[in-house]
């Protein structure tokens, strides 16, 4: 008897000491990846990053124009995404009680959610680059923004369902318009819900290096023209990364610092945005 | 008689009309961007299809089995990047499936209270972090430690194992399949762990008190009533992560070193769908050449919908029941 209760004491505690060990395990990689980026990054992120263009091997430069791309293609793709993304999320939550097209819009979205990006960027490749002829960062912004949709629609509709059904039935009951209701109530509701989800599609954006190399490609010079290949970080990063020289290498740590932790802090901001509104 | 009430409500009935137009307005907008997110999967698909017609006319399913990749003779066949796909997400869901198990014990049943959203946040954190990150991580970083301090020890003591060996053979270089596998795993660990935690706190707290009551240990609890009761869910975010890994990208690029070939050892370099699809895409010349990437694309996005739409299936299932029972 005391053997048996025994071995299950022991069985538990090995099991339950395992989950503590695997917990480490997965913190134990943030950390190091964080040090890493710190480490590497940290001794060359000097004033030049922020407005030096991109070098040649062998002489000193930095970061702007990639820096500028990436704002200008990600602003371009923000633009795109949250209307959109918006007023899918909209049909799905509010118009779509009945729709036989609403769950398979809803199951499309779940799965271009996890879709590989580079998919993405082949396709908008043959969309838009091959028509057009060369790359440019209107393709590029295009691309980033089909990445973003999905998370704003999910989001989107989720935080629209949180919205009690009485508030609608309240201004509708005053004689709103349909139209009315949501935007003027169940929008204003669900603001910072809302919120959250541009930022969340903002902070996944934002990193992305696949579809990148099919559309924008790179640019080495400060390009503000839309119709022509643009500089942007990511894409400047793993061509630095990859190349033998090592003031280059020195850029794409730099480059990788400011883009993982400007990620990190909008991840952390939008969970904070969220958790405010709900106390309230 | 029936002039007057007409005249009274001229005003609101144009108020009126001026509402529901805007209401159709407004329901026709939504409904057309609901049909974009639809339409762009249906895109997605008919342009790879088209993109890689001149590659699926040529090879026919020859192309699935055929380890052949040259551009110069102009001879392509999937079989390298399949079987490197395949091998990476399966030593990625070995490593992360107990590691986000793990994980989601711990926060859902013995974390205190005020740990359990930090720790919570953290690991999801790990998900936020680029693709590129972890790539440049894996080369520059961990495949040096790796190379001089694991791999020997592994081989050594591995290597001359019968049939298992040959797994652990070849020169310790740091990249390769198993590297790329361990940092996919790194990077699906989020993906699955949140899935898991999320399923298990549906589980009532009912059917786990009985159990304590019976006197039954934490453990006995997770394994017998918890993952029984959310096992459907638990494969789902399972298939999710395998749907990730598949299409991860950059970090793999970075560390799976690029080789056509297929190699039986772990620690041998490989190539994968989507590193092959990021070195070669922007520099391959001829229409051929071109087509038979695109038809990677093709492989690589139909693999991952089936394996996404199974563990959608799945994850709704676990839904619909737990909505029955509750």
């Amino acid at each position: 008897m005391i053997s048996i209760y025994r071995r299950r004491r022991l069985i538990n505690a090995i099991n339950l000491t395992a989950s503590v060990l695997t917990t480490l395990f997965g913190l134990f990689w943030l950390t190091w990846l964080l040090w890493t980026l710190l480490d590497h990054g940290l001794p060359w992120l000097n004033m030049d990053v922020f407005t030096k263009i991109t070098p040649p091997p062998g002489s000193a430069g930095g970061l702007i124009n990639a820096i500028k791309g990436s704002l200008i293609m990600t602003a371009i793709a923000v633009a795109i995404g949250t209307p959109i993304g918006i007023l899918a999320g909209t049909y799905l939550s509010e118009f779509s009680r009945s729709s036989r097209f609403a769950p398979i819009v809803r199951f499309v979205n779940d799965i271009l959610l996890s879709a590989p990006s580079i998919i993405i960027g082949v396709f908008i490749y043959e969309l838009m680059v091959v028509p057009m002829g060369h790359f440019s960062a209107w393709a590029g912004s295009v691309a980033l923004a089909l990445i973003m949709l999905p998370v704003v629609v999910k989001t989107t509709e989720d935080m629209l369902r949180l919205v009690p059904d009485s508030m609608r039935e309240a201004a509708a009951a005053l004689g709103a318009p349909q139209w009315k209701v949501i935007t003027i109530v169940v929008y204003r509701a669900a603001r910072a819900g809302m919120l959250t989800g541009v930022m969340l599609g903002l902070a996944r954006i934002s990193g992305e290096t696949a579809p990148l190399l099919f559309t924008a490609l790179n640019n080495q010079f400060n390009s503000s023209h839309l119709n022509q290949p643009m500089a942007n970080l990511p894409v400047v990063i793993f061509q630095f990364a990859m190349s033998p020289y090592e003031d280059w290498q020195h850029l794409a740590w730099a480059g990788a610092l400011l883009i993982t932790f400007t990620i990190l802090l909008l991840n952390i901001l939008a969970r904070y945005v969220l958790r405010t509104r709900k106390m309230s | 008689m029936l002039n007057q009430p007409t005249v009274i409500s001229n005003q609101p009935n144009l108020a009126l009309k001026r509402g529901a137009r805007l209401d159709s307005l407004f329901r026709g907008s939504t409904y057309l961007t609901a049909f974009i997110v639809f339409g762009s999967v249906i895109g997605i698909l008919i342009t790879l299809v088209i993109g890689a017609y001149p590659a699926l006319q040529k090879f026919g399913f020859g192309f699935l089995t055929s380890s052949a990749w040259n551009p110069v003779t102009q001879d392509f066949g999937a079989a390298v990047a399949i079987f490197g796909t395949l091998v990476t997400s399966t030593i990625a869901l070995i490593i992360a499936v107990p590691v986000s198990f793990g994980i989601a014990l711990f926060i859902t049943q013995m974390a205190p209270n005020w740990l359990k959203r930090p720790i919570g946040t953290a690991v999801e954190l790990l998900a936020a972090i680029p693709s590129i990150i972890y790539g440049m991580w894996g080369l520059f970083v961990f495949a040096p430690i790796f190379a001089d301090n694991v791999q020997p020890w592994i081989t050594d003591h591995f290597g001359g194992l019968p049939f298992i060996g040959v797994l652990f053979d070849g020169p310790p270089m740091g990249i390769g399949m198993f590297t790329a596998g361990l940092i996919l795993a790194i990077m699906i660990i989020p993906f699955i762990a949140s899935i898991m935690r999320d399923v298990f706190d549906v589980v009532p707290t009912v059917l786990k008190e009985s159990a304590y009551g019976l006197g039954a240990t934490t453990w006995e609890v997770v394994w017998n009533i918890v993952l029984p009761y959310t096992r459907v869910g638990v494969i789902g975010g399972i298939m999710l992560g395998l749907g990730r890994a598949m299409g991860e990208t950059m970090a793999v690029t970075f560390v799976i070193g690029n080789a056509q070939r297929i190699s039986p050892s772990l620690f041998m370099p490989g190539n994968t769908i989507s590193s092959t699809l990021a070195n070669e895409f922007t520099e391959a010349v001829g229409k051929l050449y071109t087509s038979a990437l695109i038809e990677l694309g093709l492989i690589l996005f139909l693999i991952t919908f089936v394996v996404l739409a199974l563990a959608k299936l799945l994850l709704m299932r676990l839904e619909a029941s737990s909505g029955q029972r509750s």
